[in-house]
């Protein structure tokens, strides 16, 4: 993260001539005083830069606790509500993280936790100032939305993003009672949609909203209050509706409001009469800072046309829950040459791939989702050939998930030569542990090019047959490397212990069915300190590992569990990360806490 | 140098099997690499990824990363589907479920629960590389030889796509999502079944819902033994947590209280919010139309449908009625 561009760096003014004489006493007086150093923290906005000013000396730390606003915590129970009351006294913006990211994926059992409502208890003590709540993983419920809403007069913003726990009704109380409401966004959440009336509880005469995002919604909502919604709120920049908006009711909420920036559509498949179709055209083309688009459930591509004026300018296309075929595709893709961004459907193939690099030569962050997960007769999708064909195109790509069936060694080599400087290469083949199709071999010198080449790479997600090379490899040279995501890999313990020892910044690693056993698990002892968590399921590791584990770093949370029909010492899912509030105190039965 | 280390870790109940592949490791050590390279890249008869279940069904280990246990073996000879169900019998057992299909009806979707769930990542798992990769092969790769006789070996590969909890790693808004709209955009493929389609389950008096693929199952029997297994530890009221052993001899007799009997019925609400009996419509309209199940206790399925409160014989419930 850089430093806040905009203010003066404080440190500098530490080291220069004047100060050098007082950095470590903390009898001697600050060189300036309290207010100025407060004021010159403040422009700091950067989490890292405050974690390390705060560590300067211990008028930093105070001066530093007192000035932030914005609270990050990536993992909510590796700190607690009370201790962060105690440290800070002005914050107005939280982001809260809960659940480990295999939840997603069903791997963490319904009430594991994770659950805000003790934080906004604490919040409205302490914070009644606060503006912003941006939740990711976490459970909320009704009954903490109503909270939510009734407690902080000047809240703002809403983010709830992967959560779960809540309903429409909860969302009702968000309406009605935050006046001040900047943004609502809701993403990939697990709820219970009962009806749209939430959205008719904003009053009559609300203006405020910037971000409204209800794409996942399944309800019908409103479409006068949703209208006068959108004419009211001028500075309205992203609204995402969900499917039940059909395209005549999205030509009137646009030309409402033009000076959006990012849009969502809802069902792109009605019957347009010739008249309609040309206003919907107009309208489009009336939003001249449209840079996101998104939705487009059900797509007739007869319809795309509308688009095209506004494809000029967009740098993010997300198609990932529309079924295109690569013609259709093709043919959208040539109108938007300024495309950073897209997220699109394997139904594509490899030729709407070979239309990408050759339509986006800005392309800096491609995802493709697969149509069919489970079946992969139903659509071919695509295959090493069309990431190769992207990455002759897109020079710049940096980012990159990618579903595929098959891949071959000698394609990931040629995609890595042509784009090194991937920071994120997240890679699944779909099949676990298949083998390069062609050659039979094992997938290591795919990953083993990655991790050589990429020299910037953060992120690391694999897949296919994979042996200890592979993390002998990353080991070896993924230095930079912060996530690394492992499934169905590895040979030995060896593997993970490469990982451990040779990867200096490794933040998250999380491995599930590889055959790591308690001889890995425990040669990460002093590592673990260092990470933000550690998620093991369906590996070899052992409870008395475990425990050790727990005995050994106090200052770790080692939470397992069982599977019922495993055997007693078997520890099926561990979950270890650093907290400095001690084992939870709201874990459910099944979670054994060590 | 790893042995003394495994041997330090290794708690008291390790299984046996476990110490034995130990000092096999040790044993093969120095040649491990090589031994290990030739046999990855071996071109042998077999299904790709098959070296797992040939592993598995040798040390009994529900694992399914490649390891190293199988080294004094000759594990890559080709072991026919057969052998490898008895081979792992302990972890097929519970899916089979006498009907001899390879159709987990508990498959990746659903939520892994408090401890039942378990088992079902070892089944899927298993039966997922045997049974998409056969017909992957013969269907994908028509240049590869090797792919196509490994096709024609396994002609009794089953036929169903049974799943590995949480893999490929999608997230459960983008499957449900994504069959509605691919069924709605391919209606001319003529395949029928696309996808999947998510629904929530919930019992009266349970503390937490589940999940299931409605798509997996072919009828209303498959949906009520499913639901049975995955409800049956409630039914026993409050020991219903979560794996406490001497729990297995309950679970039989609550069983055949669940649905069978005159407790509980299942209900579900269709597309236009109303709630209504399980087992009027035939399967494939109710699939289409359910939007979530609860399984309600009897006493409180009144005026739900002409059948007010009728008590259903353990044959009839589930069978679709004519109307």
């Amino acid at each position: 993260m850089q430093t806040d561009p905009n203010g003066p760096n404080p440190k500098k003014s530490k080291d220069s001539p004047s100060n050098s004489a007082n950095t470590e006493s903390t009898q001697s007086p600050s060189p300036f005083p309290d207010e100025v150093l407060e004021k010159v923290l403040s422009f700091l906005n950067s989490d890292k830069d405050r974690s390390s000013v705060s560590l300067v000396c211990k008028d930093w730390y105070n001066a530093e606790r007192w000035t932030r606003t914005k609270l990050f915590i990536g993992n909510c129970y590796s700190v607690s509500p009370e201790i962060v009351a105690r440290r800070f006294t002005k914050i107005k913006s939280v982001t809260l993280k809960g659940k480990p990211r295999f939840s997603d994926f069903n791997l963490v059992p319904q009430n594991w936790g994770a659950d805000v409502h003790y934080w906004l208890l604490m919040f409205a003590n302490v914070y009644p100032f606060l503006e912003e709540l941006r939740l990711k993983r976490m459970t909320i419920s009704d009954e903490s939305l109503e909270l939510l809403a009734t407690s902080f007069p000047g809240f703002r913003a809403l983010s709830l993003m992967s959560c779960d726990g809540f309903s429409t009704d909860g969302l009702k109380a968000i309406a009605t009672h935050c006046r001040s409401l900047t943004e609502l966004d809701i993403q990939d959440v697990d709820m219970d949609d009962f009806c749209g009336g939430w959205l008719s509880c904003f009053p009559e005469d609300f203006g405020s909203l910037e971000v409204l995002n209800f794409a996942t919604l399944d309800s019908e909502v409103n479409f006068d209050a949703l209208e006068r919604l959108v004419s009211q709120c001028k500075s309205l920049r992203v609204l995402k509706v969900n499917k039940t908006i059909t395209l005549d009711q999205l030509q009137r909420l646009l030309l409402r409001a033009p000076q959006l920036m990012e849009l969502g559509t809802g069902s792109f498949q009605q019957e347009l009469l010739p008249g309609q179709f040309g206003d919907l055209g107009i309208a489009f083309s009336n939003c001249k800072n449209l840079r996101t688009l998104s939705g487009l459930w059900e797509v007739a591509s007869i319809y795309f046309p509308v688009l095209y004026v506004a494809c000029a300018s967009l740098t993010f296309l997300n198609l990932n829950y529309t079924a295109l075929r690569s013609d259709e595709f093709g043919s959208l893709l040539a109108h938007c040459p300024n495309l950073r961004r897209l997220w699109v459907l394997d139904t594509v193939e490899d030729k709407g791939l070979e239309a990408v690099g050759s339509s986006c030569p800005l392309l800096e962050e491609l995802r493709v989702f697969p149509a069919d997960p489970y079946d992969q007769h139903l659509h071919r999708g695509v295959t090493e050939s069309g990431f190769v064909a992207v990455s002759r195109g897109c020079r710049k790509l940096h980012y990159v998930l990618y579903f595929c069936w098959q891949m071959t060694n000698a394609a990931v080599a040629t995609i890595v030569q042509n784009c090194p400087n991937f920071t994120h290469f997240r890679l699944c083949i779909m099949n676990p542990g298949r083998p390069d199709y062609l050659t039979n071999e094992p997938m290591d010198e795919a990953f083993g090019a990655v991790v050589k080449n990429c020299t910037k790479l953060q992120r690391l997600s694999m897949s296919g047959l994979l042996t200890d090379l592979t993390f002998e490899y990353i080991g070896k040279y993924a230095k930079n490397l912060e996530t690394l995501s492992v499934a169905f890999a590895g040979s030995s313990d060896r593997g993970m212990q490469c990982v451990l020892e040779g990867c200096p910044k490794l933040r998250k690693l999380e491995i599930r069915d590889c055959p790591f056993g308690n001889a890995a698990l425990l040669s990460g002892l002093e590592k673990y300190e260092t990470m933000r968590s550690l998620w093991m399921s369906s590996c070899n590791v052992t409870i008395n590992a475990c425990q050790r584990l727990a005995r050994e770093m106090p200052r770790l949370n080692v939470e397992v569990m069982k599977d019922k029909e495993s055997d007693d010492s078997r520890a099926d899912k561990v979950y270890v990360y650093r907290s400095v509030a001690g084992p939870r105190r709201d874990a459910p039965p099944f979670v054994l806490t060590l | 140098m790893s042995l003394p280390k495994e041997h330090d870790y290794i708690g008291l109940t390790e299984p046996s099997s476990m110490e034995n592949s130990s000092s096999s490791i040790v044993s093969t050590e120095s040649e491990k690499n090589t031994v290990l390279n030739l046999k990855e890249t071996e071109l042998r008869l077999g299904l790709p990824g098959s070296d797992f279940l040939e592993k598995k069904a040798g040390t009994g280990i529900s694992l399914f990363g490649k390891d190293l246990k199988d080294e004094g073996n000759n594990g890559f000879s080709q072991i026919p589907l057969k052998n490898l169900v008895s081979g792992a019998k302990r972890v097929f057992s519970d899916a089979i479920d006498g009907s001899g299909k390879w159709d987990f009806p508990i498959n990746g979707g659903s939520e892994v629960d408090l401890g039942n769930g378990g088992s079902e990542n070892t089944n899927t798992l298993q039966s997922s590389l045997a049974g998409p990769s056969g017909k992957e092969i013969g269907n994908r790769n028509p240049r590869k030889p090797v792919e196509e006789k490994k096709n024609d070996n396994n002609s009794a590969a089953p036929a169903s796509k049974a799943q590995v909890v949480g893999w490929p790693p999608i997230r459960s808004f983008r499957k449900n999502t994504l069959a509605t709209n691919l069924s709605k955009n391919n209606d001319d493929e003529g395949k029928s079944g696309v996808g999947s389609l998510y629904v929530k389950v919930s019992m009266d008096g349970a503390p937490y819902l589940r999940k299931i693929d409605l798509k997996t199952y072919c009828s209303y029997k498959e949906l009520s033994s499913a639901l049975e297994k995955m409800f049956s530890c409630f039914t026993i009221g409050h020991c219903a947590s979560h794996g406490l052993p001497g729990q297995e001899h309950l679970r039989e007799n609550c069983l055949k209280d669940l649905l069978h009997g005159s407790e509980y019925v299942l209900t579900y609400e269709d597309k236009d919010g109303d709630w209504m009996l399980v087992g009027d419509v035939p399967w494939e309209m109710f699939t289409d139309s359910c939007k979530r199940l609860r399984i309600m206790k009897g006493s409180d399925a009144t005026g739900l449908a002409p059948r007010l409160g009728m008590k259903y014989q353990s044959k009839e419930i589930m069978k679709p009625r004519k109307v």
